[in-house]
């Protein structure tokens, strides 16, 4: 079984198409309608996101639970701190 | 470095003195991306970067000072749209419509590539909290009021910046 089924997400976010720096910042608004410990997925088609999304986690303190690809996107998953 | 409070979030102070397309982009793209980590920004206006603070956004390009600036078409076949114009600037600078050609080809080029508009920016900025700070000596000298500005700027000089500076933990000048 593949990691990223293992994970349920509480709401899905499709940031595809978008450059720097709208996926983080399309991300910190999703994120504040969260709960905390409810969880985000995040899709992005952007080179940059991979790195952008680890720092922008390390920065805010929510954490990403799983960073892939799916279907040659990359696939995101942050936990509300 | 002495921060007042440790335990204050971390803070990005900008200082804006252009007004041309390609050089507004970088001060709102590090604003909204500070923003959305959680930081505190401010962005200080001056001299030609004042002009991105009115609602009405006409940020252009100009071929002057940027020497060989290379253009991409934003139609065609993708081996077109790769290809790198080279614009000798001095000659080209003097074409009459040539600007607002420039200006047009970048607009587009970053649409298709889907980077987001100066505008979208700056709102994304508002949303974040991030201050905008338009320069007081440069309103007078090129004659704006602050009535010129959206209503979320706010007014101030170099100890204005510097105060804000002082503490923060990057700054740039751009």
């Amino acid at each position: 079984m593949n990691d990223i089924e293992l994970i349920k997400e509480d709401v899905l976010l499709d940031c595809s198409g978008l450059l720097c720096p709208m996926p983080i910042v399309k991300t910190t608004k999703a994120i504040k309608e969260l709960q905390s410990g409810q969880i985000l997925k995040m899709i992005a088609t952007d080179a940059g996101s991979p790195p952008d999304i680890a720092a922008w986690s390390r920065q805010t303190g929510n954490e990403l639970l799983l960073s892939t690809t799916e279907n040659e996107k990359f696939v995101f998953f942050l936990k509300k701190a | 470095m002495s921060k007042s409070n440790p335990n204050a979030p971390k803070r990005l102070a900008l200082i804006s003195s252009k007004g041309t397309l390609d050089w507004a982009y970088p001060p709102f793209i590090l604003a909204s991306a500070a923003g959305a980590m959680g930081w505190e920004v401010g962005i200080f206006f001056t001299f030609y970067g004042l002009t991105l603070l009115k609602p009405e956004l006409t940020a252009a390009v100009s071929p002057l000072g940027n020497p060989a600036m290379p253009m991409k078409m934003p139609f065609g076949p993708e081996g077109f749209q790769n290809i790198n114009w080279t614009m000798p600037n001095l000659l080209m600078a003097n074409v009459p419509g040539f600007e607002s050609l420039a200006t047009n080809l970048m607009k587009q080029t970053f649409h298709n590539k889907g980077v987001a508009t100066i505008e979208e920016l700056r709102d994304a900025c508002l949303d974040l909290d991030v201050r905008l700070i338009g320069c007081q000596m440069t309103m007078d000298v090129f004659g704006f009021k602050k009535s010129d500005f959206i209503p979320q700027a706010e007014i101030g000089g170099a100890a204005t910046f510097l105060e804000f500076a002082a503490d923060a933990d990057v700054q740039l000048f751009i």
